[in-house]
Protein backbone atom coordinates (compact mmCIF):
# COMPACT_ATOMS: atom_id res chain seq x y z
CA UNK A 1 0.00 0.00 0.00
CA UNK A 2 2.59 2.20 0.79
CA UNK A 3 4.84 1.60 -2.49
CA UNK A 4 1.06 2.07 -4.33
CA UNK A 5 1.00 5.54 -2.73
CA UNK A 6 4.73 6.45 -3.11
CA UNK A 7 3.87 5.97 -6.78
CA UNK A 8 1.32 8.12 -6.80
CA UNK A 9 3.10 10.71 -5.65
CA UNK A 10 5.64 10.90 -7.99
CA UNK A 11 3.19 10.64 -10.85
CA UNK A 12 1.65 13.76 -9.55
CA UNK A 13 4.74 15.77 -8.84
CA UNK A 14 5.88 14.77 -12.21
CA UNK A 15 2.95 15.89 -13.87
CA UNK A 16 2.70 19.16 -12.17
CA UNK A 17 6.39 19.50 -13.07
CA UNK A 18 5.64 19.26 -16.48
CA UNK A 19 1.88 21.02 -16.35
CA UNK A 20 2.74 24.06 -14.25
CA UNK A 21 5.59 25.03 -16.46
CA UNK A 22 3.46 24.61 -19.24
CA UNK A 23 0.67 26.67 -18.26
CA UNK A 24 3.20 29.27 -17.13
CA UNK A 25 4.40 29.27 -21.16
CA UNK A 26 1.44 29.45 -22.15
CA UNK A 27 1.05 33.15 -20.44
CA UNK A 28 4.46 34.03 -21.45
CA UNK A 29 3.55 32.91 -25.44
CA UNK A 30 0.23 35.14 -25.23
CA UNK A 31 2.63 37.78 -24.13
CA UNK A 32 5.27 37.08 -27.24
CA UNK A 33 2.27 36.44 -29.36
CA UNK A 34 0.87 39.97 -29.02
CA UNK A 35 4.23 41.69 -28.70
CA UNK A 36 5.54 40.46 -32.07
CA UNK A 37 2.67 41.20 -33.98
CA UNK A 38 3.13 45.06 -32.30
CA UNK A 39 6.64 44.86 -32.91
CA UNK A 40 5.87 44.43 -37.05
CA UNK A 41 3.19 46.78 -36.85
CA UNK A 42 5.79 49.29 -35.24
CA UNK A 43 3.17 49.19 -32.64
CA UNK A 44 4.72 48.98 -28.71
CA UNK A 45 2.71 45.95 -27.83
CA UNK A 46 1.79 45.20 -24.18
CA UNK A 47 4.48 46.82 -21.86
CA UNK A 48 3.14 48.41 -18.89
CA UNK A 49 2.21 45.46 -16.13
CA UNK A 50 5.72 44.14 -14.72
CA UNK A 51 9.16 44.20 -16.81
CA UNK A 52 8.30 44.54 -20.74
CA UNK A 53 4.84 44.06 -19.71
CA UNK A 54 5.65 40.09 -18.47
CA UNK A 55 2.62 40.04 -16.78
CA UNK A 56 0.07 41.25 -18.66
CA UNK A 57 -1.36 37.81 -19.61
CA UNK A 58 -1.61 37.13 -16.28
CA UNK A 59 -3.49 40.59 -15.14
CA UNK A 60 -5.46 39.44 -18.32
CA UNK A 61 -6.48 36.09 -16.86
CA UNK A 62 -6.99 37.45 -13.21
CA UNK A 63 -9.44 39.85 -15.00
CA UNK A 64 -11.06 36.99 -16.75
CA UNK A 65 -11.68 35.26 -13.26
CA UNK A 66 -13.51 38.17 -11.91
CA UNK A 67 -16.03 38.31 -14.67
CA UNK A 68 -19.26 36.87 -14.60
CA UNK A 69 -19.69 33.78 -16.56
CA UNK A 70 -22.77 34.13 -18.31
CA UNK A 71 -24.60 31.20 -19.90
CA UNK A 72 -27.20 31.73 -22.70
CA UNK A 73 -30.60 30.72 -21.71
CA UNK A 74 -31.33 28.19 -24.81
CA UNK A 75 -28.17 26.75 -24.49
CA UNK A 76 -27.21 22.92 -23.82
CA UNK A 77 -25.53 23.88 -20.44
CA UNK A 78 -24.35 20.81 -19.80
CA UNK A 79 -22.59 20.69 -23.21
CA UNK A 80 -21.99 24.74 -22.93
CA UNK A 81 -19.71 24.41 -19.54
CA UNK A 82 -17.88 20.80 -20.58
CA UNK A 83 -16.51 22.60 -24.34
CA UNK A 84 -14.05 24.84 -23.02
CA UNK A 85 -12.92 21.86 -20.20
CA UNK A 86 -12.75 19.47 -22.89
CA UNK A 87 -10.60 22.05 -25.37
CA UNK A 88 -8.21 22.62 -22.16
CA UNK A 89 -7.66 19.33 -21.33
CA UNK A 90 -6.75 17.68 -24.47
CA UNK A 91 -4.16 20.57 -24.92
CA UNK A 92 -2.57 19.37 -21.87
CA UNK A 93 -2.13 15.78 -21.81
CA UNK A 94 -1.02 15.82 -24.88
CA UNK A 95 2.01 17.06 -23.12
CA UNK A 96 2.44 13.57 -21.28
CA UNK A 97 4.24 12.25 -24.43
CA UNK A 98 6.61 15.12 -25.50
CA UNK A 99 10.16 14.07 -24.41
CA UNK A 100 12.42 16.75 -23.13
CA UNK A 101 15.55 14.78 -22.60
CA UNK A 102 16.56 11.28 -22.50
CA UNK A 103 15.25 10.44 -19.48
CA UNK A 104 12.72 13.01 -18.91
CA UNK A 105 8.90 12.24 -20.65
CA UNK A 106 6.37 11.44 -18.67
CA UNK A 107 5.12 8.62 -20.85
CA UNK A 108 7.71 6.41 -22.82
CA UNK A 109 5.08 5.09 -24.52
CA UNK A 110 6.21 3.26 -27.77
CA UNK A 111 2.82 4.67 -29.73
CA UNK A 112 3.78 8.08 -28.65
CA UNK A 113 3.25 9.66 -32.14
CA UNK A 114 -0.17 7.89 -32.20
CA UNK A 115 -1.32 9.24 -28.84
CA UNK A 116 -0.51 12.74 -29.70
CA UNK A 117 -2.16 12.03 -33.33
CA UNK A 118 -5.41 10.74 -31.57
CA UNK A 119 -5.46 13.24 -28.82
CA UNK A 120 -5.43 16.58 -31.33
CA UNK A 121 -7.99 14.71 -33.62
CA UNK A 122 -9.89 14.74 -30.20
CA UNK A 123 -9.35 18.27 -29.94
CA UNK A 124 -12.41 19.12 -32.33
CA UNK A 125 -15.00 18.07 -30.26
CA UNK A 126 -14.16 21.45 -28.21
CA UNK A 127 -14.98 23.06 -30.56
CA UNK A 128 -18.06 21.44 -31.87
CA UNK A 129 -19.66 20.89 -28.70
CA UNK A 130 -18.92 24.48 -27.95
CA UNK A 131 -20.24 25.93 -31.03
CA UNK A 132 -23.38 23.60 -31.22
CA UNK A 133 -24.18 24.09 -27.42
CA UNK A 134 -24.39 27.80 -27.45
CA UNK A 135 -27.98 27.33 -30.03
CA UNK A 136 -27.03 30.42 -31.71
CA UNK A 137 -26.09 30.96 -35.61
CA UNK A 138 -22.31 32.19 -35.66
CA UNK A 139 -20.71 29.83 -33.06
CA UNK A 140 -22.43 26.84 -35.61
CA UNK A 141 -21.12 28.33 -38.42
CA UNK A 142 -17.57 28.94 -36.66
CA UNK A 143 -18.25 25.15 -35.58
CA UNK A 144 -18.95 23.99 -38.97
CA UNK A 145 -15.84 25.78 -40.08
CA UNK A 146 -13.66 24.68 -37.99
CA UNK A 147 -14.47 21.29 -37.62
CA UNK A 148 -14.46 21.07 -41.91
CA UNK A 149 -10.78 22.78 -41.32
CA UNK A 150 -9.27 20.88 -38.39
CA UNK A 151 -10.48 17.32 -39.94
CA UNK A 152 -8.77 18.17 -43.78
CA UNK A 153 -5.65 19.66 -42.41
CA UNK A 154 -5.29 16.43 -40.04
CA UNK A 155 -5.05 14.26 -43.07
CA UNK A 156 -1.92 15.97 -44.53
CA UNK A 157 -0.87 16.31 -40.77
CA UNK A 158 -0.85 12.36 -40.68
CA UNK A 159 0.95 11.52 -44.46
CA UNK A 160 3.45 14.03 -43.44
CA UNK A 161 4.28 11.97 -40.31
CA UNK A 162 4.05 8.82 -42.09
CA UNK A 163 7.23 10.11 -43.97
CA UNK A 164 9.49 11.09 -40.60
CA UNK A 165 8.12 7.48 -39.34
CA UNK A 166 9.82 5.82 -42.36
CA UNK A 167 13.02 7.13 -41.60
CA UNK A 168 12.58 6.26 -38.14
CA UNK A 169 11.32 2.65 -37.87
CA UNK A 170 9.08 3.65 -34.49
CA UNK A 171 6.48 5.28 -33.23
CA UNK A 172 8.27 6.51 -30.24
CA UNK A 173 9.36 10.32 -29.96
CA UNK A 174 12.52 9.52 -28.08
CA UNK A 175 13.30 7.38 -31.05
CA UNK A 176 12.24 9.58 -33.07
CA UNK A 177 14.23 12.37 -31.82
CA UNK A 178 17.49 9.84 -31.79
CA UNK A 179 17.11 9.01 -35.16
CA UNK A 180 17.98 12.48 -35.64
CA UNK A 181 21.75 12.52 -34.33
CA UNK A 182 23.36 12.74 -37.29
CA UNK A 183 21.03 14.72 -39.88
CA UNK A 184 17.45 16.73 -38.84
CA UNK A 185 14.59 15.51 -40.50
CA UNK A 186 14.38 19.00 -41.85
CA UNK A 187 17.65 18.69 -44.26
CA UNK A 188 16.15 15.67 -46.52
CA UNK A 189 12.08 16.59 -45.43
CA UNK A 190 12.34 19.99 -45.86
CA UNK A 191 9.19 20.52 -48.02
CA UNK A 192 7.55 18.19 -45.77
CA UNK A 193 8.31 20.96 -42.80
CA UNK A 194 6.84 23.40 -44.56
CA UNK A 195 3.97 21.69 -45.33
CA UNK A 196 3.55 20.61 -41.60
CA UNK A 197 3.82 24.37 -40.25
CA UNK A 198 1.01 25.38 -42.78
CA UNK A 199 -0.68 22.65 -41.76
CA UNK A 200 -0.06 23.14 -38.02
CA UNK A 201 -1.11 26.88 -39.04
CA UNK A 202 -4.53 25.29 -39.84
CA UNK A 203 -5.23 22.80 -37.11
CA UNK A 204 -4.76 25.16 -34.24
CA UNK A 205 -7.24 27.93 -36.11
CA UNK A 206 -4.00 30.53 -36.54
CA UNK A 207 -4.46 33.10 -39.15
CA UNK A 208 -3.83 33.08 -42.31
CA UNK A 209 -7.14 29.85 -41.37
CA UNK A 210 -8.36 31.40 -38.48
CA UNK A 211 -11.91 31.47 -40.64
CA UNK A 212 -13.27 29.59 -37.21
CA UNK A 213 -13.12 32.78 -35.44
CA UNK A 214 -12.76 35.22 -38.55
CA UNK A 215 -14.13 38.25 -36.23
CA UNK A 216 -15.27 40.03 -39.80
CA UNK A 217 -17.87 37.66 -40.24
CA UNK A 218 -18.48 35.54 -38.02
CA UNK A 219 -17.88 37.80 -34.19
CA UNK A 220 -15.90 35.44 -32.48
CA UNK A 221 -16.85 32.19 -34.16
CA UNK A 222 -17.16 29.18 -31.64
CA UNK A 223 -16.83 31.49 -28.38
CA UNK A 224 -18.69 33.78 -29.74
CA UNK A 225 -21.28 33.01 -26.55
CA UNK A 226 -19.01 32.76 -23.75
CA UNK A 227 -17.38 35.08 -21.12
CA UNK A 228 -15.14 34.91 -18.07
CA UNK A 229 -13.33 31.90 -16.90
CA UNK A 230 -14.54 29.71 -19.62
CA UNK A 231 -13.70 31.98 -22.83
CA UNK A 232 -10.26 32.44 -20.78
CA UNK A 233 -10.33 28.34 -21.08
CA UNK A 234 -10.50 28.38 -24.78
CA UNK A 235 -7.93 30.97 -25.25
CA UNK A 236 -5.48 29.11 -22.66
CA UNK A 237 -6.72 25.72 -24.49
CA UNK A 238 -5.96 26.87 -27.88
CA UNK A 239 -2.26 28.53 -27.14
CA UNK A 240 -1.88 25.61 -25.54
CA UNK A 241 -2.25 23.77 -28.87
CA UNK A 242 -0.46 26.21 -30.49
CA UNK A 243 2.45 25.29 -28.12
CA UNK A 244 2.25 21.78 -29.11
CA UNK A 245 2.24 21.58 -32.31
CA UNK A 246 5.34 23.81 -32.72
CA UNK A 247 6.58 21.15 -29.68
CA UNK A 248 5.85 18.25 -32.32
CA UNK A 249 7.16 20.39 -35.28
CA UNK A 250 10.47 20.57 -33.22
CA UNK A 251 10.61 16.77 -32.30
CA UNK A 252 9.80 15.56 -35.77
CA UNK A 253 11.76 17.73 -37.92
CA UNK A 254 14.33 19.97 -35.45
CA UNK A 255 16.06 17.41 -33.67
CA UNK A 256 13.96 17.44 -30.10
CA UNK A 257 16.45 17.96 -27.29
CA UNK A 258 19.63 17.72 -29.58
CA UNK A 259 22.34 20.68 -29.89
CA UNK A 260 22.53 21.80 -33.71
CA UNK A 261 26.03 20.77 -33.64
CA UNK A 262 27.39 17.88 -31.25
CA UNK A 263 30.60 19.79 -30.16
CA UNK A 264 32.03 21.86 -26.87
CA UNK A 265 29.98 25.04 -26.16
CA UNK A 266 26.45 23.40 -27.52
CA UNK A 267 26.23 20.40 -26.01
CA UNK A 268 26.81 21.72 -23.13
CA UNK A 269 23.84 23.03 -22.78
CA UNK A 270 20.91 20.67 -21.64
CA UNK A 271 18.62 18.79 -23.86
CA UNK A 272 15.46 20.54 -21.89
CA UNK A 273 17.13 24.05 -23.18
CA UNK A 274 17.73 23.28 -26.48
CA UNK A 275 13.33 22.11 -27.12
CA UNK A 276 12.37 24.72 -25.63
CA UNK A 277 14.76 26.94 -28.55
CA UNK A 278 13.54 25.26 -31.08
CA UNK A 279 9.87 25.43 -29.64
CA UNK A 280 10.08 29.40 -29.08
CA UNK A 281 11.58 29.65 -32.44
CA UNK A 282 8.61 27.61 -34.21
CA UNK A 283 6.16 29.70 -32.34
CA UNK A 284 7.68 33.71 -33.60
CA UNK A 285 7.64 32.06 -37.02
CA UNK A 286 3.51 31.34 -36.01
CA UNK A 287 3.58 35.03 -34.39
CA UNK A 288 5.25 36.20 -37.55
CA UNK A 289 3.23 34.53 -39.97
CA UNK A 290 0.30 35.87 -38.26
CA UNK A 291 1.58 39.32 -39.39
CA UNK A 292 2.68 39.16 -42.11
CA UNK A 293 -0.48 37.25 -43.95
CA UNK A 294 -3.92 38.23 -44.89
CA UNK A 295 -6.99 35.29 -44.11
CA UNK A 296 -7.41 32.67 -46.80
CA UNK A 297 -11.01 32.11 -48.53
CA UNK A 298 -12.70 29.31 -47.53
CA UNK A 299 -12.77 27.51 -50.71
CA UNK A 300 -8.81 28.70 -50.95
CA UNK A 301 -8.69 27.22 -47.77
CA UNK A 302 -10.18 23.54 -48.66
CA UNK A 303 -8.16 23.43 -52.10
CA UNK A 304 -5.04 23.94 -50.10
CA UNK A 305 -5.67 21.09 -48.18
CA UNK A 306 -7.44 18.79 -50.18
CA UNK A 307 -6.22 19.05 -53.74
CA UNK A 308 -2.54 20.44 -52.76
CA UNK A 309 -0.78 19.02 -49.79
CA UNK A 310 -2.17 15.64 -49.51
CA UNK A 311 -1.33 14.58 -53.49
CA UNK A 312 1.69 16.50 -52.52
CA UNK A 313 2.54 14.71 -49.49
CA UNK A 314 1.44 11.36 -50.72
CA UNK A 315 3.79 11.52 -53.48
CA UNK A 316 6.73 12.38 -50.87
CA UNK A 317 5.91 9.53 -49.25
CA UNK A 318 6.13 7.59 -52.51
CA UNK A 319 9.50 9.38 -53.19
CA UNK A 320 10.81 8.54 -49.40
CA UNK A 321 10.00 4.79 -49.28
CA UNK A 322 11.84 4.55 -52.78
CA UNK A 323 14.47 6.41 -51.50
CA UNK A 324 15.40 4.32 -49.12
CA UNK A 325 14.67 0.99 -50.46
CA UNK A 326 16.57 1.91 -53.16
CA UNK A 327 19.73 2.72 -51.25
CA UNK A 328 18.51 0.11 -48.70
CA UNK A 329 19.03 2.88 -45.70
CA UNK A 330 15.45 1.63 -44.51
CA UNK A 331 15.59 1.57 -40.58
CA UNK A 332 14.96 -1.66 -38.22
CA UNK A 333 17.36 -4.13 -40.72
CA UNK B 1 -0.32 29.50 -66.24
CA UNK B 2 2.90 30.73 -67.06
CA UNK B 3 5.89 28.56 -66.01
CA UNK B 4 7.39 31.95 -63.39
CA UNK B 5 4.11 32.13 -62.01
CA UNK B 6 4.21 28.35 -60.65
CA UNK B 7 7.67 28.45 -59.54
CA UNK B 8 6.46 31.46 -57.51
CA UNK B 9 3.71 29.78 -56.00
CA UNK B 10 5.11 26.37 -55.30
CA UNK B 11 8.68 28.22 -53.87
CA UNK B 12 5.96 30.91 -52.12
CA UNK B 13 8.26 33.85 -53.29
CA UNK B 14 6.16 36.35 -52.32
CA UNK B 15 5.48 34.85 -49.03
CA UNK B 16 9.01 34.74 -48.17
CA UNK B 17 9.25 38.56 -49.33
CA UNK B 18 6.25 39.42 -47.11
CA UNK B 19 8.10 37.84 -44.35
CA UNK B 20 11.39 38.98 -44.74
CA UNK B 21 9.73 42.79 -44.45
CA UNK B 22 8.03 41.51 -41.30
CA UNK B 23 11.23 40.71 -39.85
CA UNK B 24 13.02 44.27 -40.86
CA UNK B 25 9.67 46.69 -39.76
CA UNK B 26 10.57 44.65 -36.46
CA UNK B 27 13.67 46.61 -35.61
CA UNK B 28 12.31 49.99 -36.83
CA UNK B 29 11.61 52.83 -34.42
CA UNK B 30 8.26 52.70 -33.36
CA UNK B 31 5.68 55.37 -34.88
CA UNK B 32 3.42 55.48 -31.52
CA UNK B 33 4.03 57.14 -28.11
CA UNK B 34 4.06 55.20 -24.87
CA UNK B 35 1.13 57.17 -23.54
CA UNK B 36 0.99 57.03 -20.21
CA UNK B 37 4.21 58.10 -19.93
CA UNK B 38 4.48 59.90 -22.93
CA UNK B 39 2.36 62.45 -24.38
CA UNK B 40 1.40 64.61 -27.53
CA UNK B 41 1.88 67.72 -28.06
CA UNK B 42 -1.62 69.87 -27.70
CA UNK B 43 -3.07 72.46 -30.10
CA UNK B 44 -3.90 75.86 -28.71
CA UNK B 45 -7.84 75.28 -29.16
CA UNK B 46 -7.62 71.78 -27.68
CA UNK B 47 -10.90 70.98 -26.54
CA UNK B 48 -11.03 69.30 -23.50
CA UNK B 49 -12.40 69.35 -19.96
CA UNK B 50 -14.05 72.76 -19.06
CA UNK B 51 -13.27 75.10 -17.03
CA UNK B 52 -14.69 78.41 -15.49
CA UNK B 53 -12.52 81.34 -15.18
CA UNK B 54 -12.24 84.63 -12.36
CA UNK B 55 -10.31 87.91 -13.36
CA UNK B 56 -6.78 88.67 -11.59
CA UNK B 57 -8.63 90.18 -8.76
CA UNK B 58 -10.64 87.17 -8.11
CA UNK B 59 -13.65 88.07 -9.33
CA UNK B 60 -15.90 85.20 -11.36
CA UNK B 61 -16.23 86.36 -15.31
CA UNK B 62 -19.37 84.79 -15.65
CA UNK B 63 -22.01 87.18 -15.87
CA UNK B 64 -24.62 84.93 -16.36
CA UNK B 65 -26.05 85.83 -19.80
CA UNK B 66 -26.71 82.07 -20.58
CA UNK B 67 -25.62 82.48 -24.43
CA UNK B 68 -23.60 79.34 -23.56
CA UNK B 69 -26.99 77.85 -22.30
CA UNK B 70 -28.72 78.91 -25.14
CA UNK B 71 -26.17 77.75 -27.56
CA UNK B 72 -25.09 74.27 -26.53
CA UNK B 73 -26.07 71.55 -28.93
CA UNK B 74 -26.51 68.66 -26.49
CA UNK B 75 -28.20 71.23 -23.94
CA UNK B 76 -25.75 70.25 -21.37
CA UNK B 77 -25.54 73.55 -19.63
CA UNK B 78 -28.09 74.79 -16.93
CA UNK B 79 -27.59 77.77 -15.47
CA UNK B 80 -29.70 79.98 -12.62
CA UNK B 81 -28.83 83.57 -11.48
CA UNK B 82 -29.92 85.50 -9.30
CA UNK B 83 -28.96 89.56 -8.48
CA UNK B 84 -25.72 89.95 -5.77
CA UNK B 85 -25.96 92.53 -3.35
CA UNK B 86 -23.73 94.95 -5.38
CA UNK B 87 -26.04 94.77 -8.36
CA UNK B 88 -24.28 92.27 -10.47
CA UNK B 89 -25.68 89.87 -12.09
CA UNK B 90 -23.87 86.11 -10.83
CA UNK B 91 -24.55 82.46 -11.09
CA UNK B 92 -25.62 80.67 -8.09
CA UNK B 93 -25.95 77.57 -10.15
CA UNK B 94 -23.45 76.59 -13.06
CA UNK B 95 -23.96 72.91 -14.35
CA UNK B 96 -22.39 71.04 -16.75
CA UNK B 97 -23.36 67.35 -17.58
CA UNK B 98 -19.90 66.03 -18.98
CA UNK B 99 -22.01 62.68 -20.34
CA UNK B 100 -24.13 64.86 -22.35
CA UNK B 101 -21.80 67.27 -23.76
CA UNK B 102 -20.19 66.58 -26.95
CA UNK B 103 -17.24 69.03 -26.94
CA UNK B 104 -17.90 70.59 -29.82
CA UNK B 105 -16.47 74.53 -28.45
CA UNK B 106 -19.57 76.81 -28.82
CA UNK B 107 -20.16 77.47 -25.39
CA UNK B 108 -16.67 79.21 -24.96
CA UNK B 109 -17.08 80.55 -28.51
CA UNK B 110 -20.02 82.06 -27.23
CA UNK B 111 -18.81 83.87 -24.17
CA UNK B 112 -18.41 87.56 -24.37
CA UNK B 113 -16.38 87.38 -21.52
CA UNK B 114 -14.33 84.50 -22.04
CA UNK B 115 -15.42 83.03 -18.60
CA UNK B 116 -16.21 79.41 -20.11
CA UNK B 117 -13.46 77.89 -21.95
CA UNK B 118 -12.44 74.49 -22.77
CA UNK B 119 -8.88 73.67 -21.54
CA UNK B 120 -5.89 70.82 -22.42
CA UNK B 121 -6.57 68.57 -20.20
CA UNK B 122 -8.73 65.19 -21.33
CA UNK B 123 -7.32 62.62 -18.68
CA UNK B 124 -10.64 63.49 -16.35
CA UNK B 125 -12.02 59.68 -16.96
CA UNK B 126 -14.30 58.36 -13.42
CA UNK B 127 -15.42 55.14 -12.03
CA UNK B 128 -19.07 56.47 -11.36
CA UNK B 129 -21.35 58.57 -13.20
CA UNK B 130 -22.02 61.18 -10.46
CA UNK B 131 -18.90 62.30 -11.06
CA UNK B 132 -19.02 63.69 -13.93
CA UNK B 133 -22.03 66.04 -13.00
CA UNK B 134 -19.49 69.08 -12.74
CA UNK B 135 -21.13 71.74 -10.54
CA UNK B 136 -20.49 75.38 -10.44
CA UNK B 137 -17.53 74.68 -7.75
CA UNK B 138 -15.92 72.07 -9.69
CA UNK B 139 -15.40 73.94 -12.97
CA UNK B 140 -14.38 77.37 -11.05
CA UNK B 141 -11.76 74.84 -9.35
CA UNK B 142 -10.82 73.72 -12.74
CA UNK B 143 -10.26 77.06 -13.56
CA UNK B 144 -8.12 78.27 -10.92
CA UNK B 145 -5.72 74.84 -11.28
CA UNK B 146 -5.36 75.50 -15.19
CA UNK B 147 -5.44 79.61 -15.63
CA UNK B 148 -1.60 79.79 -16.88
CA UNK B 149 -2.22 77.33 -19.63
CA UNK B 150 -5.78 78.38 -20.29
CA UNK B 151 -4.42 82.51 -20.34
CA UNK B 152 -1.84 81.93 -22.29
CA UNK B 153 -3.81 79.85 -24.98
CA UNK B 154 -6.21 82.62 -25.47
CA UNK B 155 -3.71 85.13 -26.07
CA UNK B 156 -2.25 82.72 -28.08
CA UNK B 157 -5.03 82.43 -30.71
CA UNK B 158 -6.30 86.50 -29.83
CA UNK B 159 -5.27 87.43 -33.46
CA UNK B 160 -7.63 84.65 -34.76
CA UNK B 161 -10.76 85.52 -32.82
Amino acid sequence: MDSYFLILFTEIYKILFLLVPVLVSVAMIVWLDRRVWAFVQKRRGPNVVGPFGLFQSLADALKYIFKEVIIPASSNKLVFVLAPVVTMTLALISWAVIPFSEDFVLADINVGILYLFAVSSLGVYGIIMGGWASNSKYPFLGAIRSAAQMVSYEVSIGVIIINVLLCVGSLNLSDIVMAQQNLWFVIPLFPMFVIFFISALAETNRPPFDLPEAEAELVAGYQTEYSGMMYAMFWLGEYANILLMCAMGAVLFLGGWLSPIDIFPFNAIPGPFWLIFKILFLFILFALVKATVPRYRYDQLMKLGWKIFLPFSLFYVVLTSSFLLYFDLLPGK
Amino acid sequence: MKISRLLKTIFMIDFVTGLLIAIKETFKTKKTINYPFEKGSLGIRSRGEHALRRYPNGEERCIACKLCEAVCPAQAITIESKERDDGSRKTIRYDIDMLKCIYCGLCEESCPVDAIVQGPNFEFATETREELYYTKERLLENGDRWENILAANIKADSSHR
